[in-house]
This record gives structure tokens, sequence and C-alpha cells, in this order.
């Protein structure tokens, strides 16, 4: 069966007066149906634009090599991707407030959606819209759908989003940092209305973070990105147990835990990441990698291993 | 200080057209000021022979001649002349006013600050003219009145730019050192807050001057402004529209002069304050 | 929202008043009269006159005189033009003036909000580079130069417009006139348009009007625009100022009979009451427009309203 979303060596850079910057560098990736993948980075990992390109919604700037198909369908000109973009394959993003526009109500924010893709009359499309606010458990819905984004709470605002990328019936949802902007118990409701409504409505999910632990309940698997690239692609639970590459490890010590000593100081990652437009023939890693040898400063190590997990390391950590 | 001139410099160069409309301002300045002594007429003479006659080589009436007989080549550069004279000195006024009273009331802030924004708050709400005819009506038609009125047209902007960045720079340490060792409030505006304010003033300063020759030509054209036998661009276009269909050149002449002069001007000011990079107010 | 407009509204009431006041004493302090400049009149006739125009009352009771006949909506008679009162000629001019204004501000707002988008929607190609230009032009090239300038090509040399003789209702007379008038703040609405929408396109929540699979057009027109138009609103009133400004030219030249051709004439002419007339009815207009103005940002952004 046709995986959902399946990105073939996908290249993004960025042109500007400088010389062209690469946000994402050869990038290969399947989702399969209802399958809920985390992508995990840094911030200018390239995750974020990895899913925008796959989209469409890059700024005109942008410059995009390589192959994007959708069920089966290569999206390769803008009424291919118009055709899937906010029906089938919607994106939901970090902060409510601000991506929600300001000065309409809520329901025609959501019934356009069903306007525009499914041809319902208005009134039609506000019931719907209305009956939506109630499965992604938004108290008082017919009242919300008058009111504007900046009457609603942050968390409600959040569900809002993620009713206007439902409306449709999508076969994948993107949700991009969607609990960042969030207070952490508000996180943690947004977490598991997540599943709830992947449970509800079996749609693929990728779900993009920097934070492990909001990837961690949700994702069946887990890819890793550094500058640019992919470095670990794994099931989520061997992910946690056993990672491989030395990046995902360092991101799991991060991680505070339950368990362990009171006053204990958090670990941190020393060093940043490199900088975007600095082209290496090297493991981008390997300034700040514990493990790395003379290898990994002058060969860049490509994603090896079989198609359930893969890692692009030369001295990967043991199985 | 000189590494935000380089920079502007820089950036000025590689806009095309704030560098044009700087030569072409040049050049007219050169010929304003150089042009009447390379034509043998004088402005006042009447010539009987060539009443409202075309621009043509002839007796070097190089712009034709008006409804008297006068040469309009040296009438419009006098005219240039004195609409130039007239922004640049208007404008230094406004500039010097502008700029202490926003630094006072930038510097002073709390109530005094208050006040002196509410004033500049109502004054800005009147279109001038209005308040000009105003004053024409109680006190006449008068050179002074003039001056005074057109130097109130740039001064609000450029009080309101000032006192923004003197409040931002006030917050600045070297302020603070500066009153911690016992400097006088004049003292600190004047050699501290001043000279940090330098970018933003040139740039409004470069929009002022076309701001204020246009408002004193919109007053000649108008008969406020400057009286006869004086001439300004604007009381020579008054005079074109009158010939408008019998003799054009009186007005496209003096016309053409003051519509390229307060474009290049417009443009330069655009451009240089992409340069500088000031945010508009 | 209507608890708002009357507070606006009672808010405005005391500066016009204010104006009024200080309008009427500045004028009757001013050195000189109305009479001083006709040829010298025997002075019991110059007495006869203060008397008719009630001139030789002590200061107050012409104040009181004033606005008791202001509240009848009389101005008082115009000391110049001897077989008309003030508010004879203001009924005469105003609508013309009114008919000017208004359409080139309608102009100015539905040719240059356009125009404006256009622009951004091109940003950084010739169109761009062209429209902008043209703005810069509109800008800088003063009213007084444009309209002759137009009428030379259009009517002298093209025959296609009439240039003089002004007849009310008739289109082609009102052609170039609006056209003068509305080319300022024509262009600066278009430059202000496109700065505003070039930013609003980099908004958050036009990303994810995009992401919903919304076509342009319906992005511009129901998410995009009116934000984008913030600025165009804040430029409204002093827009009307450049307009009233314009007017004042744009009439003269033309020969059309407004308000602000008797402004200037009454300047000219030191007639008291007549320019009195005019700055009280300029004024009015433009508290009026920012009134409307504070309604018009209520609507465009429903964070400004009063809270339900």
């Amino acid at each position: 069966m046709d995986a959902t979303l399946s990105i073939d060596e996908l290249w993004v850079s960025f042109a500007n007066r400088a010389g062209a910057i690469d946000a994402v560098s050869c990038v290969s990736l399947r989702i399969a149906p209802s399958e809920c993948v985390g992508i995990v980075g840094e911030s200018g990992s390239g995750k974020t634009q990895l899913f925008l390109a796959a989209m469409g919604l890059l700024a005109a700037n942008a410059q995009v090599k390589g192959r994007i198909s959708f069920e089966g369908n290569e999206l390769t000109d803008s009424a291919a991707r118009n055709r899937v973009r906010g029906s089938r394959f919607t994106m939901i993003f970090q902060d409510p407030l601000t991506s929600l526009t300001p000065h309409l109500t809520i329901g025609t924010q959501l019934a356009e959606v069903l306007v525009q893709h499914l041809r319902m009359p208005w009134r039609d499309a506000r019931s719907s819209a209305g009956r939506m606010l109630e499965r992604v458990r938004v108290p008082e819905p017919r009242r919300r759908l008058g009111q504007y984004p900046h009457e609603l709470s942050g968390g409600m605002r959040q569900r809002v989003m993620l009713a206007m990328a439902l409306l449709c019936e999508p076969s994948l949802v993107v949700a991009d940092e969607p609990t960042t902007a969030l207070d952490v118990t508000i996180q943690a409701q947004i977490i598991e209305l997540l599943r709830a409504v992947r449970a509800e409505f079996g749609m693929a999910l990728a779900l993009i973070s920097h934070d492990l632990a909001v990837v961690a309940g949700l994702a069946d698997r887990i890819l890793v990105m550094y500058a640019g690239r992919i470095v670990e692609d794994a099931p989520a639970g061997d992910l946690f147990r056993k990672p491989r590459h030395p990046y995902t490890a360092e991101l799991l010590k991060c991680l505070p835990s339950l368990s362990g000593p009171r006053f204990a100081r958090l670990p941190t990652l020393a060093g940043q990441p490199p900088r975007p437009g600095e082209k290496l023939e090297a493991c981008a890693f390997a300034p700040r990698c514990p493990r790395a040898a003379d290898r990994c400063r002058s060969e860049r190590p490509e994603l090896k291993g079989s198609s359930a997990a893969q890692v692009a390391c030369h001295f990967p950590l043991s199985a | 200080m000189s590494r935000l001139a380089d920079d502007a410099v820089r950036r000025l160069r590689a806009n095309p057209a704030a560098v044009l409309a700087l030569f072409v301002m040049t050049g007219i300045i050169v010929v304003t000021v150089f042009g009447a002594w390379l034509n043998p007429n004088n402005g006042q003479a009447l010539d009987w022979l060539h009443l409202a006659a075309r621009p043509s080589l002839a007796k070097a009436h190089w712009f034709g001649t008006d409804r008297l007989g006068r040469d309009l080549f040296v009438r419009t550069l006098a005219g240039t002349r004195v609409s130039i004279a007239i922004g640049l000195v208007a404008s230094a006024i406004s500039l010097i006013v502008g700029v202490g009273y926003g630094a006072v009331a930038g510097y002073l802030g709390g109530r005094t600050d208050h006040l002196m924004m509410r004033i500049i708050e109502i004054l800005s709400g009147l279109p001038l003219i209005f308040f000009v005819i105003f004053l024409t009506v109680i006190f006449g038609r008068s050179e002074t009145l003039l001056f005074i009125s057109i130097g109130a047209v740039g001064w609000l902007t450029m009080a309101r730019i000032v006192r923004g960045q003197t409040m931002s720079i006030r917050q600045q340490e070297f302020i603070a050192a500066a009153i911690a060792s016992g400097a006088s409030t004049g003292r600190i505006i004047f050699r501290h807050v001043i000279p940090n304010l330098i970018g933003p003033v040139v740039v409004y300063a470069t929009l002022t001057v076309p701001q204020i020759i246009l408002f004193e030509s919109f007053l000649s054209f108008l008969g406020l402004g400057i009286q006869e036998p004086g001439a300004s661009l604007g009381t020579l276009i008054a005079e074109g529209v009158g010939e408008m269909e019998a003799a054009p050149w009186i007005l496209l002449m003096p016309g053409g002069f003051l519509a390229v002069l307060l474009l290049c001007l417009n443009i330069f000011g655009d451009g240089l304050r992409d340069a500088l990079d000031v945010k508009e107010a | 929202m209507m608890r708002y407009f009357f507070t606006r509204l009672a808010g405005a009431i005391p500066t016009l008043f204010i104006i009024v006041t200080l309008t009427f004493f500045l004028m009757r302090a001013a050195p000189g009269g109305p009479f001083d400049e006709e040829q010298a009149l025997p002075p019991e006739i110059m007495a006869n006159l203060q008397n008719a125009y009630g001139l030789d009352q002590p200061m107050w009771t012409q104040y009181e005189r004033y606005l008791k006949s202001l509240l009848h909506g009389d101005f008082g008679p115009s000391f110049k033009y001897k077989d008309f009162t003030v508010t004879e000629l203001i009924r005469l001019g105003f609508p013309v003036t009114l008919e000017l204004g208004a359409i080139a501000l309608a102009l100015a707002l539905f040719a240059g909000i356009p125009l404006g988008v256009f622009a951004a929607l091109h940003h950084n190609s010739a169109a761009d580079t062209a429209t902008m230009s043209v703005a810069v032009v509109g800008i800088a090239i003063p009213t007084f130069v444009v309209l002759p300038f137009l009428g030379l090509l259009f009517g002298v040399y093209l025959h296609w417009l009439p240039v003089a003789d002004w007849e009310p209702g008739s289109i082609r007379h009102l052609a170039l006139p609006v056209i003068a008038l509305a080319l300022p703040p024509l262009a600066y609405i278009a430059r202000l348009t496109r700065g505003s929408m070039l930013e609003i396109l980099r908004s958050h929540f036009i990303r994810t009007a995009f992401a919903k699979g919304l076509p342009l057009r319906t992005v511009i027109l129901r998410h995009a625009l009116r934000p984008a138009l913030t600025p165009v609103a804040s430029y409204l009133v002093p827009a009307v100022a450049s307009i009233m400004t314009g007017s004042l030219v744009v009439e003269s030249i033309a020969g059309i009979p407004g308000i602000g051709r008797y402004l200037v004439q009454g300047a000219i002419n030191r007639d008291y009451t007549l320019v009195l007339g005019m700055v009280i009815i300029y004024s009015t207009l433009l508290i009026g427009m920012g009134l409307a103005v504070d309604l018009l940002y209520a609507w465009l952004d429903p964070r400004v309203r009063p809270a339900k």
C-alpha cells in the first residue's frame, strides 16, 4: 500500500545576497497510513522547513529539489499541491494566537475550510464546525463560533487549530511544535487530545518538536534531525531504550527524569549546532560529539541500516 | 559615527534613483547660481519687441518671455533662487526650533513632556494653510508673516522624532554617567543628547526642505506669499496659469523647474532614509 | 459601541467651541479692520458702517451675538460680498466643495489601495518599481503644478476635456480637478498599503490561511486586507486635510465656485466673517472625520472594541 507521504532526496535551500543556505539536505522519509512519526531536532535542524516544503508553503526565495508524493500522487506543481493542501494534508502551527486571523470569528475561520474544499453552503459549514469543536473538547462550542481568537485561552486556540486541520478528514496532519507556546499543564491536555483524535480519526500524524518528551507518548517511530539531515530513524521504543546516534543519546540525557536524585544538575549539550550555510564535508555533529574521531571530521556519514531503523554515524552506539 | 556614515554612503551609492536625483539637483543649483551670467538679459527689463514670445535663441530668450516682455529664463532662475533660499533658511529655523523643543521634551519627560506633546498634537490637527490664511486676515500680507508661517511647517515632525530619540538615548548609560559626574541638564542635552540625534535629524531635514519649498510656492501661488515685484516659483506659476492657452511656456518653465526640484529632493530624501535605515515615526 | 461614539462626540464639542472662541477673539483683536482698505471713508460713514455691522459694541457683546447667531446657523454678513451673508455663501459653495472632495477621496482610496496591494504582490518586480515611482511623483509634485499641466495636456493640446467654465454636475469638467486633487493622497495611500501588506503577508496567520488551502484571492481579501488597512485608516484625517488644502488651489485654478475659492478671496480681502465661517466649517469637517476614523478602527480590529 502506498505510503501516505513519501519524500525522496529532498533539498531545500534559500538564496540570499550572501549565497545559498541549505536548510534541508538530502532527506528521505516515508510516513505510512495512520502512522505517528515524531520529528525531533534543535531549531535550525530543518524539521519545519521539511514539511513546509512538502506542503508548498515556503518563501519565494526557496529552492526545492527532490520528489514528494502524497498518497501515491507526485506533487510536482502547485495544482497538485492545491488539491491536497488543507483538505487531505493539513498542518497546525506553533503559536495559536498569532496563527489565527485576529479580525475573523472562529466560526468563519473554521467554516471557510469546508466551504473552500467541500463547497458546503456557509450555514451548513458553521454547523459542522460547531460539531468539530465538540470533538476536540472545546466547551460551549456554539458560543465559541461567534468569538474572536483573542477571546479564547491558549489551549482552546490550539484545539481550534486542530479542528481546522481535521474538518476535511485528512490522511496526514503535521503538528509543528503544537505545545511549545503553551503552559505545561495545557501541554499535557493537548498531547492527550492528539492521542484521542488519532484513535478516533485514524489519520497519520507527523509530530515535530524539539522536546523528546512531547513525542514520547505518541510516536510509533522517531526521526532525529541535525543540521538539515536525518541522523537517526528508529521505532520509538527502541530509540528511547537503545539510541544509536550519539546526538540522540545526549538528547535523552537532557530529559529530566522522575527517578534519580532530587537535586541533580540537568545535563546540557555543550556547543552549538552549525550555523545554516556552513557546508562541511564531515559529520556535522563531530565538534560536539564525545565519540568523535578523525574519520568523523573528514567524511560525512550516510544513513545506514535496515528499513526498520537507520543511523548516520561512523561509530554508532552498540545495539 | 563615521562607520554609520560609511555604511550610509555605500547604501546610497547602490540606489540609482537617489544618485540621479542628487546629480540633477546639483545641476539645478549650479544653473540657478551661475546661469544668470550666461544670459545677457535682465529679469526686469521689458523687451517690447518680444512680448509673450516663444522660447528661441533670438535675443537669448531661451525660455521665451512673459506677457510683459520679461525674459523667462532669468526670471525662472531668480524665482528658483528665492524658493531655494527661503527653503533653506526656513528649514534651518524649523530645524533649530524642532530639535530644541523635542530634545527638551524628551529629556525632561513627565508632565512637561506631556504638555509639550499635547501642544504639538493640537497644532498638527489643523492644516497649516488655514492657520496662515487666518493670520493673513488679521495681520495683512507681510513677508515676516510669511517666514513665520513657513517655519511652522517643518518643526512639528522634527520635534516628535527628536523627542522619541531623546527618550531612548536618555535611558542609556552614558547619560547616567554624565548626571552622576554632576553635569547640568543643559550641558547634558547639548553635549550628549544632540550629537546622537544626527542620523534621523539629517533625514528629516532632507524631507523638510521640499515640504517648505512646496508650502512657500503654494502660498505665493495663491497670492498670500511673495508679492510683486519679487518673484518666487509660486508666483511665476500663477502667472503661467493665466497665460496657459496662449503662451504655455510661461507655465511650463517655472512649473517644470519646481516639479523637478521637488521630485529630486523627495527621491534623494527617500534614498537617504533607506540608507540610514530610519523608521517612519 | 454607541456609548463609545457618544463619548467621543462629547469630547469633540469642547474642541470646536475653543476653536470658535479663539478664532473670534483673535480676529477682533487684530489691528486694522475690514474697511481699512477701502478708500478713506468720511468718519460719519465709517461710524455708521461700524454700527450697522455691530463693530462698535464691546467685545463680549459681539461674542454673545455671534454665538447666538451661530446656533441659528447664521454666520453673519460677508463684509465684501455685500449682497450675501456668509451663510448663503456657505450654502452655495459647500456642496460643490464637498462633492469635489468626496469624489477625490473616493478615487484616492479605490485606486490607491488596489495599487498598493498589486505592488505588494509583485514585490521587487518591474511592476512594483513602476508603481512606486509613479507614487513618488504624485507625492512630490504639488497640485497647483499638476492641474495646469494636466489641463495643458488634455485640454489645450488634446482637446479632450474642458479647461475652464465650470458646469455643475458635468463629469467632463470634474475629471481633471478631481484627478489633480486625488493624486497626492492616492500616491500616499498606495505606498502605505504596499508597505503594510508586505508586512502582513509575512504574518503567521497568513501562513495558516495558505495552509488551509485557501486560494490567493481569498487570503488577500478576507484575511490580509483588513489588518493591512490600519495605517490607511490612520492616514484618513491627514488625507482629508490634504484634500481640503488642495481644493483651495484647484477651485481657484479651475474656477470652481466652492468654499475654497471664497476662503482665498476672504483672506486677500480681509473679510472677517467669511474667513471665520469657513474656518469653522473646515474644522468641523476635520473633527467629524476624526470621529469617523475612530469608529473605523474599531471595525478593522476587534481587539480595539470595548469589551462586551
